[in-house]
């Protein structure tokens, strides 16, 4: 039976119609084409009154199949799909084609641009013919939800969604949650203390009915599809039993072991072997740092054991694999610092007094190493000079090309402190200030008054080897002033790098463990980047904070926020639709050679060994076709993307070839040849 | 194999391209190059497949049979793949048929891998751009018509076909 097609092109306003003859590219299909039987264009297609056009012709001329030349599917695709299904034609027998992006904005020759136009519009039409009606799948969406990162992005998502009442599961790698903004001293613009604004907010999280925490925990493996994910979570052993610690911290206290703790006071304190990270840690309980403590090591001490009075510490504990259910994942894993090492001309790790933009933070911190008291490296010398030094590793062709958004109000902040504690002069050497949100300008203009020098130019070296008798026992900063157009060696005492944030190092692999990708720079990619910044492409897997990239704390806060309102969204719906388009195996055609078992990226392709054939579990397969291409049998359907239904477009897309060329003598028989005249 | 009567006068021939792109990485590259109206010749027919792993060995020969100049497969990074790691197998398949159109008489510039993510229209367009203008100094592929002269060719094909449809024949 001949189906009946109707073609609609659009204009999009100029968009399309500017480049491309849309009327012609219409009457064309109308008159040439096969089973066409209704073609027209349209200022606005997308419009509620192009839609109905559709909607009546389908009803009217009783179209079968209906093609849409106009802008990319990934914008309008279910827009179209929804105006079929609401003139009750299966929404999987519409076909948009995409005249707009792939061929009216990137051309420049009208005439060829409407050849390539009509060659799209072929295509879709010998593509449509093939299609079969789908039904869309549904599934319950279970209403917990992972946070995957302890951050600041992660701790507002997890209280939004347990406040409004519904379970949310957290993982944090390390032993407390907080992140980085537990490690930092005062907030810019504002300079409010950040541990006063966060701890509360993280003793909410830690006691909050919703909310089941687990820390020092990392994520192991995450299958499933949106709401039902199974997520498998490696929670390491403290070796201090939850249920008995009180976090009374004697054992802190009693343990003789001090090491460098690298990671919370980075690098600048000390920490014991078991230790909680900071003193307002959630939850608080501390964790036994195998490669420390002396037990471990060599077998004796058990200190901590001795003197706990509730008899928490278990040296036997194991690693546990816990096994969880979710319907949405919300990932908010943050970032990690630049090694500033990697750029060797700054002298970090060589010179003493050059310091990292965190392990400022860190001094200055009351709570800190030093107590809050600005000191060089020998821990007492007050500097009387400080060279802070902007973009290092961002903003780099060699390192990060991006700009890491929040180095430019922190060094005002580092400019204010040091200033506020001690007498110093403040020096910043900046490429371009980027104070652009909310009261940032304010700020960058008081510390231009506080007396803070700025010199724009890119440093092209500290080093302390001294050429002029003032310059002896200071670190230089050689720089070019591009505002004065001449070099300058400054002497000063300190040197703080604005280190860049960087992904994490692992982001890439739990990027493919929940089937999200990253950018070139290595953060996440969001569905749409202006549109749509928390989702990703990956339904149920939502991202916020900075490792969707380079932010400040009310960006993140946000982002954690919006996350959250988009899970409750698909949690109150309580049911989300699959799209149908999954592989299936025709049994009658299976050799059970296995070829496809082992291609499957998903295990959704089992193997029956009774009947020697594969199965595909429809709720596991993702779609992607891999092993449709690799049957040698053809025993394997891709759904909406047939062999029959890609063969049709080809043959559609190369509509002039075959007037240039001999039509193929092996010509595969199918009757949906394009007709060269009506 | 096909060596047109005088390559010089290539200038005014117009290749025609099929592009397979994965509906992930390189089909939003190409949104992207249109979104921020990069230009590139309008020789490549888009083809939009959910991943570069679909591509079937048969539809590129399928598209060289219908009169393709040259056909582009276009997919995720390697280890960006939105569906883990089929990239990898698209890869393996890619040279091993390339090998093969090679054998058969073909120019390898004619059948290119390409990765771009959803963030490279600009390197998605260049490599449009950079493969019209390889295929348009190759001269017209102009597959059928050489089958149909070379008797020799048709028959090896057809043999093949043949070969292929009973091996694929169901016992009942």
């Amino acid at each position: 039976m001949a189906e009946k097609v109707g073609v609609y092109v659009c204009h999009c306003g100029s968009n399309i119609a500017g480049m491309v003859d849309v009327e012609e590219v219409a009457r064309w299909a109308g008159q040439n084409l096969q089973d066409v039987v209704v073609a027209r264009d349209y200022k606005f297609m997308c419009s509620s009154l192009g839609q109905a056009m559709i909607q009546e012709d389908i009803k009217k001329h009783g179209l079968t199949r209906v093609v849409v030349a106009a802008c990319s599917p990934h914008l309008h695709e279910k827009t179209f799909r929804r105006a079929c299904q609401n003139a009750n034609l299966n929404p999987y027998l519409c076909q948009l084609t995409n005249i707009r992006e792939h061929c009216s904005w990137v051309s420049t020759d009208r005439a060829k641009a409407t050849v390539k136009a009509k060659a799209m519009v072929a295509a879709a039409v010998e593509r449509v013919k093939k299609q079969q009606p789908l039904e869309a799948m549904y599934v319950q969406v279970n209403p917990a939800t992972l946070v995957v990162g302890g951050g600041i992005a992660g701790l507002q998502a997890t209280l939004e969604l347990a406040d409004a009442g519904y379970p949310v599961y957290l993982v944090e790698r390390r032993p407390s949650i907080g992140g980085h903004m537990a490690q930092f001293d005062k907030t810019f613009p504002t300079l409010d203390c950040s541990a006063c604004i966060l701890t509360p907010k993280m003793s909410e999280v830690g006691q909050h009915q919703n909310v089941t925490m687990f820390t020092y925990s990392e994520i192991e493996e995450v299958s499933g599809s949106v709401g039902h994910f199974k997520v498998k979570i490696h929670k390491k052993a403290r070796y201090v039993d939850e249920a008995k610690c009180t976090g009374c911290g004697i054992c802190v206290e009693k343990c003789p072991r001090k090491v460098i703790d690298h990671d919370f006071e980075s690098g600048l304190g000390y920490r014991k072997a078991i230790y909680t990270p900071f003193p307002q840690a959630v939850p608080r309980i501390p964790v036994i740092d195998t490669s420390s403590c002396i037990w471990f090591e060599r077998q004796k001490c058990r200190a901590c054991e001795k003197l706990c009075p509730t008899g928490a510490i278990a040296f036997d504990q194991k690693d546990e694999h816990i096994e969880l259910e979710v319907g949405n994942i919300v990932i908010a894993t943050g970032w990690e610092l630049f090694d500033c090492r990697r750029l060797p001309q700054y002298g970090y790790g060589r010179l003493a007094n050059v310091f990292t933009n965190m392990e400022f933070e860190r001094m200055c911190n009351a709570a800190g190493p030093t107590g809050g008291k600005i000191v060089l490296r020998d821990g007492k010398t007050e500097p009387k000079s400080v060279a802070i030094i902007h973009c290092v590793g961002s903003r780099d062709v060699n390192s990060n090309e991006g700009c890491s958004a929040v180095c430019c109000m922190a060094a005002l902040k580092f400019g204010h402190l040091v200033m506020e504690k001690t007498q110093a002069e403040v020096y910043s050497f900046y490429i371009d200030m980027r104070t652009n949100q909310k009261a940032y300008e304010e700020f960058y203009q008081r510390l231009l008054e506080e007396g803070m020098h700025f010199v724009r130019g890119r440093v092209a070296e500290v080093t302390d080897a001294a050429r002029r008798p003032e310059e002896e026992g200071k670190l230089i900063v050689q720089v070019e002033d591009t505002l004065l157009g001449k070099q300058r060696r400054i002497p000063v005492d300190m040197v703080i790098l604005m280190a860049a944030l960087q992904p994490q190092p692992d982001a890439k692999d739990l990027g493919i463990k929940c089937g999200i990708s990253c950018s070139m720079a290595g953060w996440y990619t969001e569905r749409h980047p202006k549109l749509d910044p928390v989702a990703t492409m990956t339904d149920g897997v939502f991202v916020a904070g900075v490792c969707q990239g380079p932010k400040d704390i009310p960006a993140s806060v946000a982002q954690g926020a919006a996350a959250a309102a988009r899970v409750m969204g698909m949690i109150t719906k309580g049911t989300v639709m699959i799209e149908p388009v999954v592989a299936s195996i025709n049994e009658e055609l299976c050799s059970g050679c296995r070829i496809c078992n082992n291609l499957c990226p998903y295990n959704a392709i089992q193997y029956d060994e009774e009947k020697a054939v594969s199965r595909v579990i429809a709720s596991m397969c993702k779609g992607c076709g891999t092993c449709v291409a690799a049957c040698p049998a053809g025993a394997i359907t891709g759904a909406h993307f047939t062999n029959d239904q890609i063969l049709s477009e080809i043959r559609g897309a190369l509509w002039d070839a075959q007037e240039a060329s001999a039509p193929a003598p092996v010509e595969v028989s199918t009757s949906s040849k394009v007709v060269s005249a009506s | 194999m096909n060596q047109p009567n005088g390559t010089s006068t290539n200038q005014d021939f117009e290749p025609k391209l099929i592009g397979f792109l994965c509906n992930w990485c390189s089909y939003r590259a190409a949104d992207l190059a249109g979104i921020s109206r990069i230009k590139y010749p309008p020789n490549m027919r888009i083809i939009r497949v959910m991943c570069s792993g679909r591509v079937d060995p048969t539809f590129v020969l399928e598209a060289f049979a219908q009169g393709a100049d040259g056909v582009m497969v276009a997919g995720c990074h390697p280890g960006e793949c939105h569906y883990i790691e089929q990239n990898y197998k698209t890869m393996r398949r890619f040279y091993m048929l390339r090998n093969m159109l090679v054998q058969m008489g073909l120019e390898p510039e004619r059948f290119r891998l390409v990765w771009a993510s959803a963030a490279e229209g600009q390197q998605l367009a260049d490599a449009v751009s950079q493969m019209v203008e390889q295929v348009r100094q190759l001269g017209p592929l102009r597959w059928p018509a050489n089958w149909q002269e070379n008797g020799q060719r048709l028959h090896a094909l057809q043999t093949i076909v043949k070969e292929h449809e009973e091996t694929m024949e169901v016992p009942q």
